[in-house]
């Protein structure tokens, strides 16, 4: 009994210290700056405003920074969740010449730190025209080592008596893919898409590199900049900042028990 | 089963005509990933032995970078920085993410609460919650200093304080990443099969001896798996530091990503940044040499 109470109060104080920045920064964003500056110990809010939702509209293009998180991430897990299921699904299912060097290179580029790749890239984005554009951004990342890794693995867990019975039936490799691996691979699926969707929504070194206009900015990296110039507009900055959470947290409690299995069950271990 | 050898439509062999598809499947893929990862690292290694900026044609150096960057004590320093970053923050948040998910594993009323609230930082932006726990720990306007006033605890002078900013940084590194390892541990534990304890038990080992011997030395492999990911992570810490103090102050929190940033793109010394970002690169494959030699030893198998 005493050690379950003191199981409970540490998870407790974990929990409430794990959580204490979000909760201040969503309290922040409604309290006036006076407040926030003036009475730092207190966590509530006394007075309740939308001023700062209202001035930080007002002085960053946020729903147009909103659109471009979207079309980023967006984009690239769309991109790479077809490109990366495809390539998985030949390292698994397929034989060629070459598999196994590919299989090899997917290994060594998973420990690439993706830094290093970061001048050529930069170089070669800007040579061709493609600064401050969606397919700049997006295009380099529209595959990863990690995303065929990580699906090549949960498709060899799929029992292959499944495609070679529809082999027999006549169905192609097209067929194959598209109607018998990605339907049973929801679960990993999902993780995946989920993965890459919050990284590169939550990514902030990128985009800083890849645009130079506050219009094509993304969320995190428009608020990066704009708390550079105005640090002491608390109130304002945790607006945007509690903007750029919520989408975030909203779709995690949604799915967070299947996102927390799906990461424990499906080979990222 | 189809052999190859055998003349299909078109006149290609079965054979062949299989492989052809394959490619189909793996083409964007390697097409991108070549153009985009393979040949940036070998165009930046090459570039890391040229004299190259935004400005002037490439010179061939050598590896004068390299000279340039241990004789530089900028480059020295943040070199420490990385290592210290890596040494303190990878066992801290492997360590509490084994604490967890020792507390989670068990059967426990708010279990999947307590396990999403300790998953959150994971899935939230570093930038941004670097940002707000700058505000939170901030000398001034934060709430933690005001309230360890109280229990008369001191956290110095903020992110401006010198001898505190790396212990700052850390520590939002930790928050962010025990969680996720902790699901990871998580996994692990659920691989074990519940006879050892139930064997255990019955021979009297409490629950430090069952830990000791049969839990840890099972989740061996996870232990090794999750700090390898730590590791690698650690080495590449930049978000929180851009936003908390921008490397500062004095460059006491200034790491090895962070120095590629800002001589790459800011000072558009391409030559020069290349030649940090390769030094990370040996840093990780090291690392990852350590794992596969641990790897090839102490295997567990149950």
């Amino acid at each position: 009994m005493v050690r379950r109470v003191g199981l409970y109060a540490g998870l407790l104080v974990a929990v409430a210290v794990i959580v204490l920045p979000v909760v201040w920064m969503v309290f922040a964003s409604v309290k006036p700056e006076a407040d926030i500056t003036g009475n730092p110990a207190q966590l509530l809010p006394e007075h309740v405003t939308t001023q700062n939702y209202r001035e930080v509209t007002r002085q960053i293009p946020f729903a147009r920074q909103f659109l471009n998180s979207i079309i980023f991430a967006g984009g690239v897990t769309v991109f790479s969740l077809a490109f990366n299921s495809m390539c998985a699904f030949a390292l698994a299912r397929l034989d060629f010449p070459g598999r196994r060097a590919l299989f090899i290179a997917i290994i060594l580029f998973l420990m690439i730190p993706y830094q290093v790749t970061l001048i050529p890239i930069y170089q070669l984005v800007a040579k061709l025209g493609l600064m401050n554009t969606f397919p700049g951004m997006i295009i380099p990342r529209a595959t990863n080592a990690f995303g065929i890794f990580f699906l090549r693995q949960f498709f060899l867990g799929i029992p292959r008596s499944l495609d070679e019975a529809a082999r027999i039936d006549g169905a192609g490799d097209w067929r194959i893919y598209a109607r018998i691996i990605l339907p049973l691979s929801k679960p990993a699926l999902l993780t995946i898409a989920l993965f890459d969707f919050m990284f590169n929504w939550n990514d902030l070194l990128w985009p800083l590199i890849f645009t130079t206009s506050t219009r094509m900015e993304t969320l995190p990296a428009g608020l990066a900049l704009f708390m550079g110039q105005h640090v002491s507009q608390y109130g304002v900055v945790m607006a945007g900042a509690t903007l750029t959470t919520l989408p975030i947290v909203i779709a995690f409690l949604f799915v967070q028990r299947k996102f927390i299995q799906g990461i424990a069950t499906t080979g990222l271990k | 089963m189809r052999r190859s050898g055998v003349r299909a439509r078109g006149g290609l062999t079965l054979r062949a005509r299989r492989s052809l598809s394959a490619y189909g499947f793996i083409a964007p893929s390697v097409i991108i990933l070549g153009v985009f990862l393979a040949w940036p690292m070998i165009w930046s290694l090459r570039t890391s032995f040229y004299e190259a900026s935004q400005f002037a044609p490439p010179t061939f150096v050598g590896l004068g970078n390299y000279r340039k960057l241990f004789a530089d004590a900028t480059f020295r320093g943040d070199l420490v920085n990385t290592l210290v970053y890596a040494a303190v923050v990878t066992p801290l948040a492997v360590g509490l993410a084994l604490v967890f998910a020792l507390m989670l594993h068990r059967r426990l009323r708010g279990r999947s609460f307590f396990r999403a609230a300790i998953f959150l930082p994971a899935v939230l932006s570093f930038g941004v919650m670097g940002i707000a726990w700058d505000f939170v720990l901030d000398p001034n306007i934060g709430v933690l200093p005001r309230w360890l006033q109280h229990v008369g605890l001191s956290l110095g002078n903020g992110v401006n304080d010198p001898n505190w900013a790396m212990a700052y940084v850390m520590f939002v590194g930790v928050w962010k990443n025990a969680g996720f390892y902790m699901v990871m541990y998580l996994a692990g534990l659920s691989t074990i099969p519940n006879d050892f304890y139930e064997a255990a038990a019955i021979d009297g080992a409490g629950p430090w001896a069952r830990f000791r011997h049969i839990t840890w030395p099972l989740l061996s492999n996870t232990t090794l798996f999750v700090f390898v990911i730590a590791a690698i992570a650690s080495l590449q810490a930049f978000d929180q530091i851009f936003v908390m103090t921008h490397g500062g102050p004095f460059f006491k929190t200034e790491t090895l990503v962070y120095l590629v940033y800002r001589t790459g793109f800011k000072d558009f010394e391409f030559g020069y940044a290349s030649a940090v970002a390769w030094v990370l690169v040996f840093l990780v494959f090291l690392i990852s040499l350590v794992q596969n030699f641990y790897f090839g030893r102490r295997q567990v198998k149950y």
